[in-house]
């Protein structure tokens, strides 16, 4: 049982994990992983609806995608933790609302490739998440709230106000602003 | 054709329901369009998908079956089952280079060779089957310097520019840019003299469609 906080130094540590997988096939840092992520993954899918059999199930789904794909995984471009996370949004699409999750292709002949001006831009990616968490701590509670509701009820904005009672533009503007405020907080902290 | 960067974008709201994942599949279809286009917007899906990454670690952990890991580690060594989705048809250079992967994986051949409907003189459309329920979705052509179909409508319509360009309300949107038309606009884009425009439109809520044009659309788009 892990008890160390989830701090921006055990974040770097889901990291090396996910690459000593890519790079032999370590089953230790895979139970680690599991141990860690798998009870988080499972208080997300069932935040989101899912029953606690079948959040389990997709619980291993996203876990066994997490070693088959560890290689395609770069810590440049997000954290162990937001690349487990995005696994499992695509997988709850899939699974749970039986649609199709469309991606960008990095290889797509079609793909505007980033500038020299974007290397700047991913300012974000690494080993962030201890920082964007204790700036959501930071916010006014509804501001905080309402970033929640966003990633943790599969709510359009649409189907927010009408469940609110609040005009959509409203709704839109008020995510809008709490998303400002997080940006602002997070740039405080770093 | 230059890599121009886009410079209108999906609304920020829209980018964080993508990013979330509750955003519907036509309108995830045109966000994962643009981002090919938008390396600024990929970016910003990036750092908000970071934000999901942090919440979800923050989350109170819910103990799993005794068994999990082990019936896991079980798991490890299986077969991968595979891909569900056949590979694609072989696109030609048109639609390889004009219409992005995450649309194009929509499409069932060639830009040239797909059942386009007549839509008056000027006008192709393609209704494309996204999702369940959903907005409506197609692919729109337009001559060069002709009017896109005029409407009013309920919902937001969202437009995405592949190839060509129109200009809006004195604004010119090019490959990559999303116009955002809402239910209070009454607006009559006009492709540009040197080039066909092609686009990919997601319409949320029911069509009010006025002028000749708009009542030879409204049969087929009340479908
Ligand atoms: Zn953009």
């Amino acid at each position: 049982m892990e008890t160390t906080p989830n701090t921006d130094a055990t974040g770097g540590r889901h990291d090396g994990l996910v690459e000593a997988i890519a790079a032999t096939g370590d089953r230790p840092a895979f139970a680690e992983l599991f141990e860690h992520f798998a009870p988080r993954l499972k208080a997300y899918l069932m935040r989101l609806g899912s029953d606690a059999s079948t959040a389990e199930e997709v619980v291993q789904e996203v876990m066994l995608t997490v070693w088959r794909k560890a290689a395609s995984f770069d810590r440049r471009q997000a954290s162990a933790g937001t690349w487990i996370f995005t696994i499992a949004r695509n997988r709850r699409i899939d699974r749970l609302r039986r649609e199709r999750r469309p991606e960008f292709d990095p290889n797509d002949p079609a793909l505007v490739p980033e500038g020299p001006a974007d290397a700047d831009r991913t300012v974000w990616a690494g080993q962030i998440e201890g920082r964007v968490r204790a700036a959501i701590e930071s916010l006014p509670p509804e501001q905080s709230d309402l970033i929640r509701r966003a990633y943790f009820e599969d709510q359009s904005h649409r189907e927010i106000a009408e469940t609110s009672g609040l005009p959509l533009g409203t709704v839109k503007s008020r995510i809008r602003l709490a998303m400002q405020r997080l940006r602002e907080r997070i740039d405080d902290l770093g | 054709m230059a890599d121009a960067v886009p410079t209108f974008h999906p609304e920020p709201e829209t980018l964080l329901g993508y990013a979330a994942g509750s955003l519907d599949e036509a309108s995830s279809v045109l966000v994962a369009t643009h981002l090919a286009l938008c390396p600024r917007c990929r970016a910003e899906v990036r750092r908000l998908e970071t934000v999901g990454g942090a919440l979800t670690g923050s989350l109170e952990p819910v103990a799993l079956a005794p068994d999990a890991l082990a019936t896991v580690l079980a798991r490890l060594d299986e077969p991968e089952a595979p891909a569900r989705r056949p590979a694609g048809p072989a696109f030609d250079r048109e639609t390889l280079f004009s219409v992005p992967a995450p649309l194009r994986d929509y499409l069932g051949g060639n830009l040239s060779s797909l059942p386009w409907r007549w839509r008056g003189p000027s006008i192709r459309e393609l209704p494309l089957a996204i999702g369940d329920g959903g907005p409506r979705a197609s692919l729109i052509r337009v001559r060069p310097g002709t009017a896109l179909p005029a409407h009013t409508h309920t919902g937001a319509e969202t437009t995405l520019v592949l190839c060509g360009a129109f200009v809006d309300d004195g604004q010119s949107f090019a490959r990559g840019d999303v116009s955002i038309a809402t239910s209070d606009d009454d607006h009559q884009p006009v492709a540009t003299p040197d080039a066909e425009c092609l686009c990919f439109a997601v319409v949320d809520g029911p069509l009010r469609l006025t002028g000749p044009i708009g009542r030879l659309f409204n049969p087929f788009l009340r479908l």
